[in-house]
């Protein structure tokens, strides 16, 4: 349709939408630019174009294949969804920064050589710390800055690969890495930051809960996900991914379990589902890629409508706390954002019938054809806790709950504005449609499909695992609802209590150490640095001790430098160059007779 | 009265799944434990619980902290 990048399209589009007069016009044109990128994206052929000289290196904007296509096609869907979701915000700028955000991260997609993919995975970082921002707490701006400078050190981490990888091959090409070499291992380390993998990955637990309830649902869907696109273009069939996705799929169960914040718990499923596509891309069959990318694709519309979900109910209740919230019967005021929050649960789930399920159950079965028993169990088990967590705990916390009578009123609930309702229910019906129709997802992934999700082995399998779950759930119920409010210790002590005593150390004990330092040696380098000025002073300090007269050292020091002072009749000059000469004459004949 | 009818049906469901397991087994076993065909009962329902027992556990004895904590200024 335009011959134009996909990237440039929102970026473009993200800085005319201020410009443009009229709320309703502003509106449309936001709705308008998904609409351009996906119509672009259907006409643009496999290949590689746009290319651009950039000194002596060619920029690729357009490396276009299946597997780029199927994370361009998925960013630009949720994109979509989430703006319809977010349509009602009048403050532009957050529409601003959330198209920049997308737009970089199709850059990134699309991004052929090492050097645009570095230029738009910083605008991605940049853009996305503006959704946090925006939220306009001292909590947000806090955990803005954390985020924001956990991806700068990754970004600094890639940059550092990138740069050893073009100067040791001369290419800047975006390739498979040798992970022997070091720039492959920083190139890796900056992909594991933003695929948020342990003990790398507290940012993302710590910052989405604290995001405009809109932005959230944006930065749910680019950057993990990016990250796991580029981890599957560069490290499949890396090892250590293998063992670090099933290590996070766990990680984040466990955590999900003990957390009461509501957004940060869906936070931790993320890093657990991230989970399930960096182990898919470590084990790197063509199944097993082939899972990464539709759980990709899966994870990003559900993990959409749940995040829309819990921005609807803190968006009328201002409340984001699991025990502020139970035994308020809220079902019985928001049925409808119940039930589209329902589909994206047993989406995530992996109840038959709903996306996760065609997904997942790809990736488990790639861990089984692959021979790895260990972690089949690990993901298995990962597959409990998210049912347990996402499908039932937070729930039936959030709309049922037990009243034990020291609930407090929430005044005015009702379901949120339509457009929320809308972005919801499209997602919702996603989350159906491939669940359903699986063929449909299975058309656009990288390589042929032999795996069919719907065998009654597979369904009945599934639903013992669910059912069980649900039974350990009731008998536990009170021990999972039970609890005060209260923060749960993650990596991100490192930076927040380690770091803040290293701080701390260097502020104080270190400081008062300095100023003992200085105190002790200030006056005599103050002596060295007036003598430096002063060489004469020297003389006359040797001098009057000599002849013992008193006279203070500073006071001499003190004195500033008078040429006449030490003037003298030129015939001393003349008597002592000669007296010299002679010298030298005497040692001259001594040596050479 | 109401409890007693949703724990009953649970129960069939349960017992309902029980037997679809033996109808159906895993055509393709990988491993050992994909050849019983009620595995997966077992696994949920003692993944669930081993997961909130041990999740609580460590978040009681390590990984919850007051909600002030981090206010270090």
């Amino acid at each position: 349709m335009i011959n134009l990048p996909p990237a440039f399209i929102y970026i473009i589009g993200a800085l005319l939408i201020p410009l443009i007069r009229g709320r309703r016009l502003q509106q449309a044109v936001a709705l308008l630019i998904p609409v351009i990128a996906m119509a672009t994206l259907l006409q643009m052929p496999q290949g590689v174009y746009w290319q651009v000289q950039f000194l002596d290196y060619e920029l690729i904007l357009g490396r276009v294949d299946r597997l780029s296509l199927l994370f361009a096609y998925i960013f630009v869907i949720i994109s979509f969804i989430s703006m319809i979701y977010a349509i009602h915000i009048k403050e532009m700028g957050q529409h601003v920064a959330a198209y920049l955000y997308v737009g970089s991260t199709l850059g990134v997609v699309f991004a052929g050589d090492l050097f645009s993919l570095f230029f738009f995975w910083e605008i991605m970082a940049a853009a996305s710390v503006f959704l946090i921002w925006y939220n306009k707490t001292p909590t947000s701006l806090m955990a803005g800055f954390r985020y924001a400078m956990v991806h700068l050190f990754g970004g600094a981490i890639l940059l550092g690969g990138i740069v050893m990888q073009v100067s040791s091959t001369g290419s800047i090409a975006f390739n498979p890495f040798d992970l022997s070499t070091l720039a492959a291992k920083f190139i890796l380390f900056g992909f594991l930051i933003n695929a948020a993998v342990p003990p790398l990955h507290a940012w993302l637990p710590d910052a989405y809960p604290e995001g405009t309830i809109t932005g959230s649902v944006f930065m749910t869907a680019f950057t993990t996900k990016s990250a796991v696109y580029v981890l599957a273009r560069s490290f499949a069939g890396t090892e250590l991914l293998v063992w670090l996705g099933a290590i996070m799929a766990v990680y984040g169960v466990i955590y999900a379990i003990i957390e009461k914040d509501i957004r940060r718990l869906l936070s931790y499923h993320i890093v657990s589902q991230v989970g399930y596509m960096v182990c898919a891309v470590g084990l790197g069959s063509e199944m097993a890629l082939n899972g990464a990318g539709a759980h990709a694709f899966c994870h990003i519309i559900y993990k959409a409508v749940l995040f829309m979900g819990m921005g609807a109910v803190i968006q009328v209740t201002g409340r984001r706390n699991i025990l502020d919230l139970k035994g308020r019967n809220l079902y019985r005021q928001m049925p409808i954002t119940l039930v589209l929050y329902m589909v994206g649960a047993f989406s995530i789930s992996a109840v038959p019938l709903f996306n996760g399920f065609v997904s997942k159950t790809m990736i488990v079965a790639a861990a089984g054809y692959g021979h790895r028993p260990v972690i089949e169990l690990m993901l298995h088990l990962a597959s409990v806790g998210t049912f347990l967590s996402v499908g039932l705990k937070l729930p039936w916390g959030v709309w049922f709950g037990k009243a034990d009578g020291s609930e407090d009123e929430i005044a005015n609930v009702k379901e949120p504005p339509l457009n929320m309702q809308i972005g919801m229910g499209l997602g919702a019906l996603l989350c159906v449609i491939t669940g359903i129709f699986p063929q449909t997802l299975y058309k656009l992934l990288p390589y042929e499909v032999h795996f069919h999700p719907y065998t009654p082995s597979h369904v009945v399998a599934s639903l013992q695992l669910l059912l069980l779950t649900l039974a350990g759930f009731c008998l536990y119920i009170d021990k999972l609802m039970a609890g005060k409010k209260s923060i749960s210790l993650d990596t991100d002590w490192f930076y927040r209590i380690f770091g803040w005593t290293v701080l701390l150390f260097c502020r104080y004990p270190l400081n008062r150490f300095r100023n003992l330092v200085q105190l002790a040696f200030a006056d005599k380098i103050q002596i060295a640095a007036r003598l430096s000025k002063h060489p004469y002073a020297l003389l006359e300090i040797v001098w009057y001790a000599i002849i013992g007269q008193e006279k203070s050292m500073t006071e001499l020091l003190q004195r500033p430098y008078n040429e006449k002072d030490y003037r003298v009749p030129i015939g001393i000059g003349v008597c002592a160059s000669l007296i010299f000469l002679f010298l030298y004459a005497l040692i001259y004949m001594r040596v050479a007779g | 009265m109401k409890t007693t009818i949703r724990r009953r049906i649970m129960l069939a469901a349960i017992l309902a799944l029980f037997l679809l397991g033996f109808l159906f087994p895993n055509p393709h076993p990988h491993f050992w434990w994909q050849k019983i065909p009620v595995f997966d009962i077992f696994f949920g329902f003692f993944g669930s619980i081993l997961l909130i027992v041990f999740a609580k556990w460590l978040g009681h004895n390590w990984l919850l902290k007051d909600k002030d904590y981090y206010n270090n200024d």
